[in-house]
């Protein structure tokens, strides 16, 4: 069932959050010791709070839209009191003190939080391989990865142990696991929902957003995570587009550029799909033509550059002084490389002396000013491209899901699968993946749908539409006995 | 040289992999050094395409954001609590993070 509905019905009493709680953590225990999704499962804190959403309705008290609905947190989120790990050792044990903003608006809403999904070593990586605590499972295909980095979210939504879940998309992180689990992922436009608390990646690309099985719930947790906070400095202060009050509006007249450099080496299957979906929109009154937006192929390597730079800055804080693992050595410096050597895997590490390559004197401008540089220019080439179109189609992934094990010892290999996705962080604009039917293997297909800064309210009434047409969806091969069962529980059933 | 390829070896060193390790504080042992090297040179000669592209007289982008200069007054709000924070600390000691020698050391 999915999360408005599951809202509705502890709203009107027909169930309580508690027995909706206690039917998800059922499955989350009968799934997750195979899918392995979840980091931290919280049982006893997740109990008291559903009791107090049934205290409140019980008081006459409006919750919020999602009233006892159950939801996921990516583990580097921060939670207070509660393990954020960041899927690395180097934070195991740690206990932030303090909730991430988005966290609060969660609670605030009345959502309840069941638990800390795995991901690769600090979000870097397009697997789940790199967790520290070993991989996650695609529900679709065990033997296959989820994506990532947020897989546990993706796999914890598509496999139904929770309608919603939050993720971070620094690259491609939320949207290219939900392509690959066949779920909704939406990276939102930069600034538009607050970054405190979320551990940091690369702090100009990094932005937090919904999981969820329907458009409609994606849009619905947009909504409440979204809005001005004044613990991010980077936080618009303007009104947030709006999702799901125009959703239901349509696509009539609107201008669609199939983006023909997204679908350039993506699998036939993939490529079939989005020229559905494509039709899909024609069909219901959008005038979709095929553009080219060349720059969007430099965005790999430059996003490979900015976003290890960043990162070789923002990770220099783990150095075993303020918070979690130290290795005590004689002197301070001995003591910050024997830390950083243990606590670190092997991913994390690449990118750190990626990135303080690009950052060191002599390689500064032929890498990372460079790199700035053709960000600009990709910048520029979607001004051109949205002087034409109000939205852009293309692939979220050049394929669907791949084998574990398959890409973990090619790094360069592994960075291909992001390249779809890396040019919507470097411009700091929206992107949705919906879900579009299945391969010839069953395994899901995500179109993606792509729209200026602050252009979600357009870019969700088309992702409405393609969901609409969408063909059906594969049931996973691991989930929770209800996905199958309900009326709308799966997004091809709508 | 390493298992890599020959080419990508003189973008990117052994040496020059033991360096960056060095300033970004990471003890790397030496069949790390050598695979990061080789694997490293396979992402600059990737990354090296942006090289080719023409960027004269094109500003950098840092963010996407508009951002202006914010002032405010300087109000006295709470923070988080010191004993919470201190008690992650792998070692605290009289309000403070407790942390090896820094001054005095040899180079």
């Amino acid at each position: 069932m999915n999360a408005s509905e599951l809202a509705g019905r502890v709203r009107t009493g027909e169930t309580s959050a508690v027995d909706v709680l206690e039917q998800h953590l059922r499955a989350i225990e009968e799934c997750d010791g195979e899918l392995h999704a979840f980091l931290t499962v919280l049982g006893d804190t997740a109990r008291s709070e559903a009791r107090e959403i049934d205290r409140r309705l019980g008081a006459g008290e409006a919750p919020g839209p999602l009233a006892g609905v159950p939801v996921a947190v990516k583990d580097n989120l921060c939670t207070r009191g509660v393990p954020t790990t960041c899927a690395s050792r180097i934070l195991e044990g740690w206990l932030p003190p303090y909730d991430a903003t988005v966290v609060k608006r969660l609670r605030g809403a009345g959502a309840v939080v069941v638990g800390k999904t795995n991901l690769d070593e600090f979000a870097m990586g397009s697997s789940t391989e790199n967790s520290a605590f070993g991989p996650t499972r695609n529900p679709h295909d065990p033997r296959r990865v989820p994506g990532g980095s947020s897989g546990g979210s993706a796999a914890a939504v598509a496999a139904g142990l929770v309608p919603i879940a939050l993720g971070s998309d620094t690259g491609g992180s939320i949207r290219q696991p939900a392509a690959l689990c066949g779920v909704v992922g939406l990276k939102p436009t930069y600034g538009t929902v607050s970054r405190y608390g979320l551990v940091a990646f690369a702090s100009s690309l990094d932005q937090v957003g919904p999981f969820a099985r329907t458009v409609a719930d994606a849009a619905t947790l947009f909504d409440v995570i979204s809005g001005h906070d004044p613990l991010d400095s980077t936080s618009l202060e303007r009104p947030n587009p709006l999702a799901l009050a125009r959703l239901e509006e349509g696509v009539d007249g609107m201008r669609v550029g199939v983006v023909v450099e997204l679908l350039d080496g993506a699998d036939a299957s993939v490529v079939k799909r989005v020229h559905e979906a494509a039709e899909a929109l024609a069909a219901a009154g959008a005038n979709v033509e095929e553009c080219s937006v060349p720059e969007v192929s430099y965005a790999l390597p430059a996003y490979y550059l900015l976003a290890a730079a960043e990162a070789s800055s923002n990770l220099a804080r783990y150095d075993g002084v303020r918070y979690g693992l130290r290795v005590d050595a004689s002197s301070a410096e001995a003591m910050n490389g024997a830390t950083r050597a243990v606590g670190f895997g092997p991913e994390v590490k690449r990118r750190i002396m990626l990135g303080t390559y690009a950052l060191s004197a002599g390689y500064y401008d032929a890498y990372y000013g460079q790199a700035q540089k053709v960000r600009t220019l990709i910048i520029r080439a979607f001004a051109r491209a949205y002087e034409q179109a109000d939205v852009l189609l293309g692939a979220t992934t050049p394929t669907t899901a791949f084998e574990l094990g398959s890409k973990v010892d090619d790094p360069l290999a592994m960075y291909l699968s992001d390249v779809c996705t890396v040019p919507t962080n470097l411009a700091g604009h929206p992107a949705i993946t919906v879900p579009f039917g299945v391969d010839d293997l069953a395994l899901p297909v995500g179109v993606q749908l792509l729209a200026p800064a602050l252009g979600e309210t357009s870019m969700f009434q088309a992702a409405a539409v393609i969901e609409g047409a969408a063909p059906a969806g594969a049931l996973p091969q691991i989930c929770a006995p209800t996905i199958g069962a309900g009326p709308t529980s799966t997004r091809g059933e709508r | 040289m390493n298992e890599h390829g020959s080419a990508r070896s003189e973008r990117l060193t052994r040496e020059d992999a033991a360096y960056v390790a060095r300033l970004a504080r990471v003890d790397l042992t030496e069949d790390e050094l050598d695979l990061y090297a080789g694997q490293l040179a396979a992402v600059l000669d990737h990354a090296a395409q942006v090289a080719a592209i023409a960027t004269s007289g094109v500003e950098p982008t840092a963010h996407t954001l508009p951002l202006r200069n914010v002032l405010r007054d300087d109000v006295v709000r709470p923070s988080l609590e010191r004993e919470e924070v201190l008690a992650q600390a792998p070692r605290a000691e009289d309000g403070r993070f407790w942390v090896p020698r820094i001054l005095g050391e040899s180079p």
